[in-house]
């Protein structure tokens, strides 16, 4: 019986590589099935190439302001084909260490498309002329960019980009309109303008970076302002053409319409759940728009089948999807798994970067909370000004009755490397006074965390 | 490969401390070799391997407290399924002392049992150890009045979380069981209260030895300030004539002399009481919040003195059985309770307490109630006194009794009446046998 096993995980993501580990260590067997690259999106196409392409951007613009180090450099200049190189071999190194985990660990890796048919018990797995059979499915499909052909949203591999043709174009164009301000269209913005491209950015809502705190978005549209990138806010698009040369962008914003005119436009308004053609509707699978309903420990519903990351909803994050999975298999082994409910933070690469967790000051009102705030600025934090890394701030957000953090906020350099340090204290259920307790080392940027925290309860020190 | 269970020492335990590994990884055991000690409050007991194998890990490191019942304290690689060893009685005292030389019937007042368990496990080691609570838990705890002691924990390794406390009941306490007793909620109701240092209270350090509060200590500590503050308790006194008893016991001793056996005056106060709650079984209840538990039998409890503190053996269904069972019993119990060797369940759930301190001369005291009874009887000396009958002044042997009530269960006029139920059992013993 070489094609039944005690588990088998579809998409071999962070959700589904790390759940197929986790469910080794457990001594399952296990089989996970890959239709591309074995990492999925996230360190082939996302998250780590990402990475890769912001930090030559953010040491090419360091060259800029050398001097304000008292440093110079002849002429500054980048090959952008070596660029989009090292980006491309870094997601290759990662991918390879996914291939080594799946062997160390005995898993099967199994390339094809997966098709799902009703079983005994869970539901059986057909890739290709294969048919697999498990105590345990687990579907781990992940998400895509969203197009709206409709309007012209919608990849042309030439001039109109999702995040996919954005990681690996041939030069770097010299003016790009991006549709949406959320994570990854900022990032974008931030790496093309820091290689020198014109960017505008368009976004819907009123404000850029809209799942972020307020004060967040405002901060960070000024400083990406001061960068050059250009926004319009509360621009709905209307229609998204090709010109001979670029692209055409029809919007309307306050009533006013307009049409920008860029070589390439970056689509980044959303993503979808990868639902289709797996059979789940027969199977009976609950379906929300484009994502897979769950219980709390990811059971679809149907007998052996469960669903994780981002094909069972948002937010649409790596780090996210890889704790459902270990939540999920260890659930499955009659463990008890690490709480479900633990705050997961967010975090966008751009320059400033940013780092949130938990509640915004906003959404605390919305919830009748009456929140304690405070903030503290890094162009008073000695560490920042040394760095000359002074934009941005911590803001905190507590539980004004029991005390409780439910909310941290950064805007700044590096803040991502931060933000753990409260989503760690809002895990331990931590109030003011933990925080206030804690010794934060001197000099570095945290102490504005400690700080911020201090600042809440009207403590604050260096201001 | 078999998993080693933390066995339950008694129906009703929850966790105890694993005190002592007697195999390390590598071991081979067969099945009856004792592999481990398990402490509780009162008792340490040792684990026996039911199957054979080679020990693969020890899970739970020695001397952890707070170890759950059926939670994996170790592995053995071999064949078989899991199965919880079965525990037996211990004879080693963690006191190594020899038995300080009390005699069997030389209790002494405010007995403590430990609390009866409820479903769910407190956080907290039942020596009344560290609780571990997240901050936010503390706060909201303190905020809406939830004793900690009384919340199990559902965080990592049982960590009391915001959750646990949200669904916690204010003023909810350590015992969902019908047996217990209420305790009103203070955020320091269970947790030690906080007390300047001796060093702030003048007494300079260096000027005295501080000997670590052991398991029994803290266990005494808790119950008693628990009973002491929330249990509404007052004192009813009587004196009873003791010549007839006196010479009765003679009797009886003469007659049980060829059996080995000696009945104690403490003997007889128990059967009496026994008798006594039979028939004012008003008396022989304990106070829940449900309503009153109305105890079928009368399960005495003898308080006896032990290094280090006290334990309360139970003579069970008293009211069943003869004065030289009752002796045989109670010596045999005390004489184990001396020793550590009573099985939890020797010591757990009695409804009725009897405290003498007579053989030091006291002449009287009163006791604390030992919750969840509802009363306790705490007898002074035998003594020669005089006493007027009629107009005239005479000699007789007197002891004073005094039963402490819990108000709540055992009003003043129902301990009045249990007293004068008692009073003549002793004074005319003959009635004990009807």
């Amino acid at each position: 019986m070489a094609d039944a096993f005690d588990v088998i995980v579809i998409g071999s993501g962070p959700g589904g590589y790390v759940t197929a580990i986790r469910a080794s260590q457990l001594g399952m067997s296990v089989a996970i099935i890959e239709r591309t690259e074995l990492g999925g999106i996230c360190l082939n196409w996302g998250c780590i190439p990402t990475k890769a392409l912001l930090k030559s951007g953010e040491m090419y613009e360091a060259l800029g302001h050398l001097g304000d180090y008292g440093l110079s450099v002849e002429k500054r200049s980048f090959d952008f084909s070596a660029v989009i190189a090292r980006s491309r071999k870094v997601a290759a190194q990662l991918n390879a260490g996914v291939t080594f985990l799946m062997k160390k660990h005995k898993i099967e890796v199994v390339v094809g498309t997966a098709r799902l048919e009703k079983g005994q018990g869970a539901p059986t797995v057909v890739v290709g002329a294969r048919k697999l059979t498990a105590r345990h499915v687990i579907l781990a499909t992940g998400a895509r960019a969203r197009t709206i052909p409709t309007i012209g949203l919608e990849a042309d591999g030439e001039r109109i980009w999702t995040y996919r043709e954005a990681l690996v174009p041939k030069a770097a164009p010299k003016t790009m309109v991006v549709i949406g301000s959320g994570a990854i269209g900022m990032e974008f913005a931030s790496f093309y303008r820091a290689l020198g491209s014109e960017v505008t950015v368009i976004e819907m809502l009123p404000r850029i970076l809209p799942v972020e705190d307020e004060e967040v978005s405002r901060a960070a549209h000024k400083a990406f302002e001061k960068r050059g990138i250009k926004f319009r806010v509360g621009a709905a698009v209307k229609k998204l053409g090709k010109t001979k040369a670029g692209v055409a962008l029809q919007i309307e914003a306050g009533g006013m319409a307009e049409t920008l005119e860029a070589d390439v436009c970056i689509v980044a308004v959303g993503i979808v759940g990868n639902v289709e053609e797996m059979g789940l509707e027969d199977l009976g699978v609950k379906i929300d728009r484009t994502h897979i309903v769950t219980d709390s420990h990811g059971g679809t519903g149907v007998p052996g089948l469960y669903a994780i990351g981002d094909v069972a909803g948002p937010p649409w994050l790596a780090h996210k999807a890889s704790h459902e999975g270990v939540h999920c298999i260890e659930h499955i082994a009659g463990l008890k798994p690490s709480n479900l409910t633990s705050p997961i933070p967010g975090c966008t690469y751009t320059n400033p970067q940013i780092a949130s967790v938990g509640l915004t000051e906003a959404q605390a009102r919305e919830q009748g909370l009456e929140p304690k705030v405070g903030r503290f600025p890094f162009k008073v934090n000695g560490k920042a000004i040394a760095s000359g890394e002074t934009d941005g701030f911590v803001k905190t957000v507590f539980d004004g009755k029991t005390g409780a953090l439910i909310g941290a906020h950064m805007v700044g350099h590096e803040v991502t490397e931060m933000i753990q340090g409260y989503a760690l204290a809002m895990t331990l259920e931590a109030t003011e006074e933990d925080i206030q307790a804690t010794v934060f080392p001197h000099p570095t940027m945290s102490e504005a965390m400690h700080e911020s925290a201090l600042d809440a309860y009207g403590k604050v020190l260096h201001i | 490969m078999t998993d080693i269970l933390m066995p339950a020492l008694s129906p009703t335990m929850e966790e105890g401390t694993l005190a002592k590994w007697h195999v390390k990884v590598g071991d081979t055991v067969s099945s009856g070799d004792v592999i481990a000690e398990i402490e509780t409050d009162k008792a340490t007991m040792e684990v026996e391997a039911v199957d054979e194998g080679v020990v693969e890990a020890l899970l739970v490191a020695e001397g952890t407290e707070g170890v759950k019942v059926n939670a994996t304290i170790a592995r053995l690689a071999g064949e078989g399924g899991a199965a919880a060893p079965s525990p037996t009685p211990k004879t080693e005292t963690p006191a190594a002392k020899a038995p300080e030389p009390v005699k069997a019937e030389a209790p002494k007042p405010a007995p403590p049992t430990p609390a009866p368990q409820s479903a769910a496990a407190p956080a907290r080691a039942p020596e009344g150890d560290r609780i571990f609570a997240s901050p936010l838990a503390r706060r909201i705890a303190e905020q809406k009045g939830v004793d900690l002691g009384s919340v199990s924990g559902s965080g990592p390794h049982g960590r009391i979380i915001k959750a646990d406390i949200e669904a916690a009941r204010p003023g909810q306490t350590k015992a969902a069981a019908p047996s217990a007793a209420p305790v009103v909620s203070t955020p320091a109701s269970t947790a030690p209260r906080q007390v300047q240092s001796l060093e702030q209270m003048g007494i300079a350090p260096g000027s005295y030895d501080l000997i670590p509060l052991d398991g029994m200590r803290k266990t005494v500590a808790r119950r008693m300030t628990d009973s002491f503050r929330d249990v509404p308790h007052f004192p009813l006194s009587v004196d009873i004539e003791l010549d007839e008893l006196l010479a009765a016991r003679t009797k009886i001793n003469a007659m049980l002399e060829k059996q080995g056996v000696k009945v104690s005056v403490n003997d007889m106060v128990i059967k009496a009481a026994a008798v006594a709650l039979m028939r004012v079984p008003e008396a022989n209840a304990s106070y829940t919040p449900e309503g009153i538990a109305m105890h079928h039998h009368a399960d005495i409890a003898m308080a006896v003195a032990v290094p280090g503190g006290l334990i309360t053996p139970i003579i069970r269904s008293a009211e069943t059985k003869g004065l030289a069972q009752i002796a045989t019993e109670a010596k045999d119990l005390a004489e184990r309770a001396r020793t550590r060797k009573l099985k939890p369940d020797e010591f757990q759930g009695g409804t009725f307490s009897v405290s003498n301190l007579g053989m030091f001369g006291i002449k009287s005291f009163a006791s604390i109630i030992n919750e969840p009874q509802g009363a306790i009887l705490s007898v002074g000396a035998g003594e020669k006194r005089p006493v007027v009958r009629g107009n005239e002044l005479a000699i007789a042997t007197v002891m004073t009794v005094t039963l402490t009530c819990d108000h709540r269960v055992v009003d003043g006029a129902t301990g009045a009446r249990w007293l004068a139920a008692f009073k003549p059992l002793l004074e005319d013993p003959i009635t004990l046998i009807v």
